[in-house]
This record gives structure tokens, sequence and C-alpha cells, in this order.
């Protein structure tokens, strides 16, 4: 639902007149979502690209630790389940981008930042694929930490986010069944299997949980990003959710999440966890996770050594349009 | 949080019944709920190595293709390329399936154990040798006009071909053939539309597609001679000779190349058969080692 009437600043006044503000505070308080040509303050909107290139940065840089199994996938089912995966993840992408471009951004300027480590994307994808069962468990854990984060965002106050956000959930969901599905049949197949199972979630556990951003104290953006409704809950709400779903999940297949102090708290009625080590958080987001290089030297590969092919179809579009 | 619980039920009942999901990534066997007697007449041998000829272009052509997945151009690109990858890998499974199916499966069984499909077995527990695809397909990508000019030839031969196994006589190759057009017709255009854009683009970009052009031509000599196998099961009704198609391959790549400011180098000679009775280069077996190392390392395992 957009703003009814747009009220325009008289020529030469001020960029954020009070009525247009109290206009966009109303559709917020409303429940309302936000249009692309709805007036909306400056930060609302910065905001809003940061955390929307963010999030398509970390589909497009997440299609690379699964995508190492792709030619080595050890079913052709699951190379078919795998490469599907792969191409949801680009066109997550790209919607993300096309939603950040509503707001004024440009893909390739974002791509360029991207690339220039100048904007972020999930640390998750700075960890390594060590066996095919690390596809399974991404499936379960990282996109189940997803879709908590980002069931919420079905909501979001800016509309085209909120729309991008229903169709990527659904798949999201699809993806965490498969992998799901995946170490359940590792789970029933050789004891080698199982151990590589337990490996892989021993491994992105923490990391997983790392998903949901520093804990509440630390978060400098939440409160206005609430405010704002970009956000709807805060890290810590959505990190105690998914604890609460992965405990009885880890259960049913027969793995052990690698945290001693996981306990329920009748009294809470949530599952106790340890503690979660910052310090690591910090210093892979900041670029000395073991991926980080790797990571953005491949997407700059594609782009460097691709660039003839795009002036190619530009040039050819330019013809096109002049004949 | 309540109001979201309606969101995770939704999603929870999102994924039967509808076509949304990509082909094969379901929790079927390929040909599962289909009747796989080989109609009177028709040697099931024949039948079988004919499927694996088809198939493993297919398979081949596949893995080749997901090289790029992470590695492309554009987003939009990444997509199309994965697509056209996933297409492939289905009618891969399809025909190799129907291999087994008529007991055809080589020496995989003296390897693969009993859990893993036919499918797989074929797939990943074959030796280069025994691969049955052509020569075009399993040739490295190059860059990707080289890229774009290969998928626009091995398309357009397979298009050609699977138009008119829609009438072959076994039902099973027929509807596989029939599923295969509508994606090959995809497949050839999307191709088509690359090699137009590069011929007639920059002049980069018109040298490299120049050389794509010229590195796979060669490739094409066996690509029109046809096998025993096919020349009997085409007398029986059931297989395409590529003989037969080589016209209409040959006119729809002179228009292509015309039209994309490209020289039509000359059509190599013929050549007998070499892919499809196991004559294969080095890169095959790099790209088998890839694709089976893993289900090979684990051969008691379940996936």
């Amino acid at each position: 639902m957009s703003a009814p009437a747009l009220e325009r600043p008289p020529a030469g006044g001020p960029l954020d007149p009070p009525a247009l503000q109290r206009r966009f505070d109303a559709t917020i308080a409303a429940g309302q979502r936000i249009e692309p040509r709805d007036w909306m303050p400056e930060g609302y909107r910065r905001t809003l690209i940061r955390q929307v290139a963010q999030h398509a940065h970390s589909e497009i840089i997440g299609m690379q630790p699964e995508g190492d199994w792709l030619l080595a996938a050890p079913s052709l089912r699951r190379k078919a389940i795998l490469l599907a995966k792969v191409q949801d993840e680009a066109g997550h992408g790209m919607y993300l981008y096309a939603a950040a471009e509503t707001l004024g951004a440009d893909r390739a300027d974002l791509t360029d930042k991207l690339i220039e480590g100048r904007q972020k994307y999930s640390s998750i994808f700075n960890y390594p694929t060590l066996s095919y069962a690390d596809v399974g468990v991404i499936g379960w854990l990282v996109d189940g930490a997803a879709i908590c984060n980002q069931v919420p965002l079905c909501r979001s106050s800016y509309g085209p986010y909120a729309r991008a956000m229903i169709r990527i959930c659904k798949e999201e969901s699809f993806h965490q069944r498969q992998g799901y599905e995946l170490l359940m049949t590792m789970m029933r197949g050789t004891d080698e299997q199982r151990a590589m199972v337990q490996d892989a979630v021993d491994r992105w556990w923490w990391p997983s949980l790392m998903m949901f951003g520093p804990p509440d104290d630390d978060s400098p953006n939440s409160a206005q990003s609430m405010a704002w409704g970009i956000k709807r809950h805060s890290n810590d709400e959505l990190r105690q959710r998914y604890v609460d779903m992965s405990v009885p999940q880890a259960e049913f297949l027969g793995v052990t999440l690698p945290d001693p102090e996981i306990a329920w708290d009748a009294e809470r009625g949530h599952y106790r966890f340890g503690r979660i080590d910052w310090a690591e958080f910090k210093r892979v987001i900041s670029g000395d996770g073991p991926a980080n290089t790797e990571r953005i030297a491949r997407r700059r590969t594609a782009r460097d050594d691709n660039a003839w092919v795009i002036e190619a179809a530009t040039a050819y579009a330019a013809k096109a349009t002049r004949e | 949080m309540g109001d979201e619980e309606t969101v995770y039920d939704a999603l929870d009942s999102a994924h039967d019944g509808d076509g949304h999901w990509a082909f094969g990534t379901g929790f079927d066997e390929p040909l599962a709920g289909v009747d796989t007697t080989v109609p009177e007449g028709i040697d099931a041998g024949d039948l079988g190595a004919y499927c694996l000829m088809l198939g493993d272009d297919a398979l081949v052509l596949a893995q080749r293709l997901t090289q790029w997945v992470t590695s492309s151009p554009e987003l939009e690109e990444e997509v199309a390329v994965a697509n056209v990858a996933l297409d492939l890998l289905g009618q891969a499974r399809l025909l190799l399936a129907r291999a087994g199916s008529v007991g055809v499966l080589g020496r995989s069984r003296d390897h693969a154990t009993a859990s893993v499909p036919d499918e797989d077995a074929l797939a990943y527990f074959r030796d280069p040798d025994e691969f049955r695809n052509t020569g075009l397909v399993e040739a490295p990508n190059g860059d990707f006009a080289q890229t774009m000019v290969r998928l626009l030839v091995a398309a357009t031969v397979r298009l050609a071909v699977f138009a008119r196994l829609r009438e072959s006589r076994d039902p099973v190759l027929a509807a596989i053939a029939a599923k295969g057009v509508h994606e090959l017709t995809y497949h050839r255009d999307h191709a088509a539309r690359w090699v137009l854009r590069l011929g007639d683009g920059t002049a980069e970009s018109h040298r490299r597609a120049q050389d794509g052009v010229d590195a796979v031509w060669p490739v094409l000599a066996d690509l029109f001679t046809a096998t025993a196998v096919e020349q009997r099961l085409t007398a029986a009704g059931v297989a395409v000779d590529p003989a037969d198609v080589r016209d209409e391959v040959r006119d729809v790549l002179r228009t292509v190349l015309d039209r994309a400011t490209l020289q039509l180098p000359a059509w190599p000679a013929d050549v007998p058969p070499r892919g499809r009775t196991g004559g294969h280069g080095p890169e095959l077996a790099e790209l088998l080692a890839a694709l089976q190392g893993l289900a090979r390392a684990h051969p008691a395992a379940t996936w």
C-alpha cells in the first residue's frame, strides 16, 4: 500500500519539509508500505540501500561455497538439486539488486563496492566447504538462520524489499528442506558419512549463530532500523528463535551441537546456549576469515575477464536501437 | 512474534504439487511410473547404446556449462547458463535411466554397489572409454564466445535430432525427445543471441567470436557420420541418422553466422565416428575425474 497524495516541496524549498516527514511517519506507524516514488528521509534510503545491497551481495557470494561442489556432486539428483539452488541464489541477488535500484542505487556500482571491500556480505560465506555434508548443513543451518532473519522482512516497510523477501523465503525454505533431507540420507548411510555430517555441524553451528549479527547491546544501527520498520525483531530475539528451532532438529537428525551449555530452560520456555566468540565474528567480517580473499577474487575475475562481453552487448544494443 | 507463524506455516506447505521447482530436484526417480517395456522388434542392446550416446552428450555438456556458474559475465547469464545445464542434466538422467532400464550398464555395475541407481552407476562408474559423447561437447570451454558458439552448434544439432525423435518407435525415447525439444529451442535461441551480440558487437568481441568459430569447427568432422548402432536403429524407426540433419544444421549455422557478420569456415570433411565409439581426448578423462571422484571414493555410500 503506498502513501496517498504526494505533497511536493515548493521549488527551492527545504528538502525535508515537515509535511512530508509527517506523512512518512504516519505511513510507517500505520504499518503500510513505502513505495519507490514516495518521499522518504535520506537516512531511511541510505540504510535500506546498505541493507539490501549487503543482502544481495550475500546471495551472490553465497553461490560460491556450495558452487564449489557442483562439478563433484555425488549423484545426478544431488547435482540437479544443487545446481537449481545455486541458480536460485543468483535469482535472489537479481531481485535484491533490483530492489536497491528502486532506491536510486546502481547494480554495477554496488558490485564495484563489494569488490573494493566498501560494502560487506554475510560473514558466514567466508568459511570453506570441506565435504559434501557441508552442502546439507548449509541448507539446514545457514538457510535456516537466513529464514529466521528474513521471514519478518516480508513485512518490511519498504514495498519492493518486502515483496522480494516473500519469494526468496519460499525458495529458501525449499532449500532448507532439501539440505536436511541430504543430511538424513547421509546419517542413514555409512559410518564415514555420519562422521562427515557431525564434522560439518561442528564447523558451521557457531558461525550460523553469528548470522544474526552482534548482540543487541552492541548493535549500533538496530534501534533506528526498528523504528523505521526496516527491521522487525532484535538480533538476539531472532537468534533465540533459531536455537529453539534447531535443537530438536539436531536431536531428530542424531547429531550433537558443539555447545555443552545447550539445555532447555523451562522457566523461560527457551533453550539456553553458550557464549558466542564475537572476536572471531569481528575478525571474519573485517576480512580475515578463511576464504574472504578467494570469494572476492572470483567476483573480481568474473567482472574483469568478461568486461568485453558486457561492452559487446551494450554496443550491439546501441546499434539495434539506431536501426 | 506470533503473527509470523502463519508465514512459517505457508512456507511449510509451499513445496507440494506445483510445477514451480526445477525438474529432477524432487524426490522421485527419473522414470518413476513410466512403462519401460521395449516394443517388439527393437534390439534392447542397441536402444540402450543409443540412449548412452544422447545421454552422455547432455551430461558432458552440462558439466562444461556448470564450470561457468559463479564466473559468468552477468547475473542474468548465471541464471541462464545454470538453466541450460539443468535442462541437459535432466535429459541425461532420463536417457541414462532408459539405458539402465533395458539392461545396458556396461562395466558400471562391477563397481557400483546395489544401492546406486542405474543413472548414477552409468554416470559415475564408467571409465572414459565407455563414454559415447561426441568430441564437440567434451572440448574445453575456452572464453565466453567459444562457449556460446559451441552451445549454438550443440543445441542446433540436438534440436534437429530430438525434433525427429518425437516420432521414435520407442515411446520412452519419444517422450524424452518431446520434452527436450522445448528446452533445446530455448538453448539454441539463447546461444544464437549471444553469437549475434558478440559477432556484431565490438572489434574485440568480433575477433573472439571468430576465434571461437574457428576453434569449434574442426570438431564437427564426425558429427554427421552414423555408427552401426545408429544405422540399425534408424532402419528400425527408433533413432535418427545424423547425416539426415546435416543440411538443416548447416542452414541454421550459416544464417546465424552470416547475421553475426562472422566468417563461415569450410565444413570439415566427414570422418568415421570417434567419440560415439569411445575415442576421447585427455579432456574427457579430466572432466570425468572431477565428476566421479567423490562418488567413487565412497562406493558404499547413499546420497
